[in-house]
């Protein structure tokens, strides 16, 4: 009574059925090049949305209303505010949502009033943002800096971790095509860039690497326990190694994902919470990119950094030999039928 | 080793998981004794406490403003922050948050705020001393002229003044935007503002007498002190008079000295012997200098009662903020909206946690129950860790914290997904359940030690080095980590050493999770498995190469022990 997946999983990890990742690398980092190119493409092409913290700007957002209409607040604004370019969008069941350029704070209240009563609703239903034009730079130079301190921290602590400056190097690279494959599809989408975004795009740095960690640690196993004695070049015990983990790999993004698509679905449909509706997106486009990478370009990348180093060709080149050797022998091994 | 039978010697395996069972019982009980203490005893609560994104509130982020390629420093930030809660407690707010963040002041009023309260927030209150070069008092019926003038005025002194009080600042144009000026436009930004090297023309906080100053002389931050009292006789009697005295530090001391022997020899040129304080641009009072003060403990004396006299030194001592601020944004959020936000999170991250249990007890079948009370545990934990640090660290619930407790159930259900395989590797490897769960848990807990420490690092770096929302976020993220690492090994492993001990288990229910038969091991009979060869499985594992020549494993295990009869070839 095994389920189709532990099955699988058996003979991923006996090696019956294998999925060639460290061999058809070529292949796999086309792909990713190219869609590199494309996510950086589009957004070229059609602009990207910042929020409104990164535009500066003000923003009300009205719940509760009875009768959501867009007319009543474009009034209300241009009442205190004459010249100024309104957008208002309906949010939801009863919320309305309207942006102007930035207003001064005295102005400010003076539009949730008018507004509140445009709507009759109490002020206190009215909520009203204003950014001056600085605050999203500053968010934005503290996220970079953020960065690239946790991209040089977690490369040294995984070197001093696997004894190898190669493993490392791997994760990196796959980490920053990662990130960069992860924003791009987020702006292709249409959302607007907002903290939120970054928050979710940041924390995709730990997901990433921890996904490449768990995978990485099995990869090591398997070549230190394999040693001089093995039937295995290294390549092959990188891609036994990949294949003995795609398992917990899937399920690890299949439970990784389920509750961020919850946010996402949840999120979209509810009033102001486009904060987790931001994360949530970033997240769950992470989490598939991150477990991808982790097996189609993190791994493959490793064994193509150590298989050049002359004890591990020597190795290579022994095991191969005496395979030939063996398969014009006479006296082959029990049979399995390739999958 | 055959799968155990109840034994009244305890092995080890089970000795060990009650014990840590047991820590894991001791500190749940902790926890909750500390919040039921500070509940008790202190002003903690069951729940933790709601960030402005949940709870409604205002925050107001104010930037310094400065010239360019200057940058506050966090001295005066921290003037700053201490004098704007002088000013928001006096208004008597609960509960303000208020402190620095990456070089700005952040304000954050929970509930709703009053205009005034508002207004006392984002004045930027600096305070200058200008000499006074004209004054006037405002008549309601004032005749402003309205006529343009004929031509251009000249804003250039014709001759350069000489000091502070010289008359030659009052330039046409100067004299005519005096004239001009109209105190009722006081509040609005921008109308009595000038750079400290220029003249100001502004009128008094009333609105009742209009001033043209000249440059600061001296700057509020120069005040160390300013307090309120009666004014003393040389008798040390009473006059019944009250008084505001100044004290000012040492390069105030300097400068009022100079000013005051100049202004004290302008004696009978009224009003340039004033001497006016400017908070925010309004001048709060404008004393006339009665003697030259070398000592930098001026007295200001007039027709003050204790409360205007405590005004003005309270105005003077805490309305000078080292430098001025700009509000950079000011949000409001609604109760409602908070609510509803709280809401969306709750239900998203609950109808998250039901999905990830269908998916595990879809895959680990029985196994599934050790997951879900690990979530459930780690779920209490990390609860009351929120409410006691929402007591005692001031620690605030934000709705990018709770997208950060939603994403770590991910996380947190990963851990026991790495054990959990690790445990069907060895039993793959024809190992009986309970030397499968103590050899997959060395393995597991190594993978799951390196692989949380990336994540924390992740969390301590955002945490020591964002701003705002993405810290909260940090702050949950570190926090779940940890617990999740605390909950696998006093939780996960113990139930599982315990539950490999069961019949159900031990004799590999094709329910429980970890039915040998399913994970292809070798199988002689009833509950009992080969047992382990000396030859090391990852030895005898083939790749995909080689797949035409290798062996299973089964085949191996079954040639290793050399019974010929049931060679498990797998179908």
């Amino acid at each position: 009574m095994a389920s189709r997946l532990t099955t699988f999983g058996n003979d991923l990890y006996t090696g019956k059925r294998s999925f060639n990742f460290v061999g058809g690398r070529r292949k796999w980092y086309a792909i990713a090049i190219a869609l590199i190119v494309v996510v950086i493409a589009i957004p070229l092409v059609r602009g990207v949305n910042f929020s409104i913290e990164f535009r500066g700007g003000s923003q009300f957002q009205i719940a509760n209303v009875a009768d959501a209409q867009t007319e009543p607040a474009i009034d209300a604004v241009h009442s205190v505010v004459s010249d100024t370019e309104v957008k208002v969008a309906i949010v939801g069941e009863s919320g309305v949502r309207v942006q102007t350029d930035q207003l001064e704070p005295a102005q400010s209240l003076e539009v949730s009033k008018a507004l509140a009563e445009a709507y009759d609703v109490p002020v206190s239903e009215v909520t009203s943002t204003f950014i001056g034009p600085s605050w999203g730079a500053d968010v934005t130079r503290q996220a970079i800096v953020g960065l690239i301190a946790f991209v040089l921290l977690s490369a040294l602590v995984m070197a001093l971790y696997f004894r190898t400056w190669k493993m490392s190097l791997a994760a990196i690279i796959a980490l920053i095509g990662d990130l960069i494959v992860t924003l791009g599809i987020y702006v292709s989408v249409g959302f607007e860039i907002s903290p939120a975004a970054m928050i979710g795009v940041l924390t995709i740095l730990s997901y990433s690497l921890y996904d490449t960690v768990v995978v990485f640690d099995k990869i090591r196993e398997n070549t230190a326990a394999d040693g001089e004695e093995s039937r295995r070049t290294f390549a092959e015990s990188v891609n036994l190694a990949v294949n003995q983990t795609l398992v917990r790999s899937i399920n690890t993004s299949v439970v990784a994902a389920l509750p961020v698509a919850a946010i996402l679905f949840i999120g979209a449909g509810a009033l102001g919470a486009d904060t987790l509706r931001d994360i949530s997106l970033a997240l769950l486009i992470g989490i598939l990119v991150g477990t991808w990478s982790t097996v189609f370009i993190a791994a493959p990348l490793y064994s193509q950094l150590r298989e050049r180093e002359p004890k591990i060709r020597r190795h290579g080149d022994k095991v191969l030999k005496e395979r030939a050797r063996a398969a014009g022998s006479t006296a082959p091994a029990p049979e399995v039928a390739a999958v | 080793m055959a799968a155990p039978s109840k034994r009244s010697s305890r092995p080890t395996p089970v000795r060990k998981a009650w014990r840590s069972l047991s820590w894991l019982g001791v500190i749940i009980v902790g926890l909750f004794a500390i919040n039921a203490a500070g509940v008790i005893w202190g002003d903690a609560s069951w729940t933790p406490k709601l960030a402005l994104d949940l709870e409604g509130g205002t925050e107001i982020v104010l930037a310094p403003q400065l010239e360019d390629g200057q940058t506050a420093s966090q001295e005066q930030l921290d003037q700053a922050v201490s004098i704007i809660r002088q000013r928001v407690d006096a208004s008597g707010v609960a509960e303000p948050e208020i402190n620095t963040e990456g070089g700005n002041v952040v304000v954050r009023i929970p509930g709703e705020l009053d205009d005034e309260t508002r207004q006392r927030i984002q004045s930027s209150a600096k305070l200058e001393l200008r000499p006074v070069l004209l004054a006037s008092g405002v008549t309601s019926d004032a005749a402003i002229s309205t006529e343009a003038p004929e031509e251009e005025l000249s804003s250039t002194p014709t001759v350069q003044p000489t000091d502070g009080s010289d008359p030659n600042w009052v330039t046409p144009a100067l004299q005519q935007q005096f004239d001009t000026f109209d105190c009722s436009t006081l509040a609005d930004a921008d109308a009595n503002v000038a750079p400290a090297a220029e003249p100001l023309v502004t009128c008094d906080a009333t609105g009742s007498i209009k001033y043209l100053l000249g440059p600061v002389e001296v700057s509020g931050e120069n005040i160390v002190d300013a307090t309120n009292g009666m004014v003393q006789t040389s008798t040390g009697g009473n006059t019944g008079q009250w008084s505001v005295n100044i004290v000012f530090d040492e390069t105030g001391t300097k400068a009022f000295t100079q000013v005051s022997t100049r202004l004290f020899g302008l004696k009978d040129q009224a009003p340039r012997d004033q001497f006016a304080f400017v908070l925010d641009g309004a001048v709060l009072s404008a004393p006339s200098m009665n003697a030259v003060i070398s000592d930098g403990r001026p007295q200001i004396t007039g027709n003050f009662d204790q409360a205007s006299s405590k005004a003005l030194a309270d105005q003077l001592k805490f309305g000078a903020l080292p430098i001025s601020f700009t509000v950079e944004s000011s949000n409001t959020i609604s109760p409602t909206l908070g609510s509803s936000q709280l809401q969306a999170g709750l239900i998203a991250g609950i109808i998250g946690l039901i999905l990830v249990v269908i998916y595990t007890i879809f895959q680990y079948r029985a196994l599934a129950s050790v997951t879900i009370a690990s979530l459930i545990i780690a779920g209490i934990i990390t609860y009351l860790m929120l409410t006691i640090l929402s007591w005692r660290e001031g620690y605030r619930l934000s709705l990018a914290g709770i997208a950060g407790v939603i994403v770590a159930i991910g996380f947190t259900a990963d851990s026991f997904i790495v054990y959990f395989e690790r445990v069907r590797d060895e039993l793959r490897d024809g190992r009986p359940l309970v030397g499968a769960v103590e050899a997959g848990w060395k393995r597991a807990l190594r993978t799951v030690l390196a692989s949380k420490g990336v994540n924390l690092l992740a969390a301590v770096v955002l945490f020591i080095l964002a701003v705002g929302s993405v810290k909260g976020f940090a702050y949950t993220l570190g926090l779940t980590t940890i617990i999740d690492v605390v909950i696998v090994i006093l939780f996960t492993h113990p139930m599982l050493q315990l539950l490999a001990q069961t019949r159900f288990f031990s004799s590999g229910h094709s329910w429980s999770g970890l039915d040998p038969n399913a994970l292809g091991a070798v199988y002689r009979g009833r509950a009992e498995f080969r047992k382990p060869t000396a030859v090391p499985a990852k030895k005898a594992a083939g790749s995909a190469k080689e797949a035409q020549k290798r062996q299973t494993i089964a085949e191996r295990k079954a040639a290793a022990v050399g019974a010929g009869t049931d060679e498990g070839k797998e179908s």
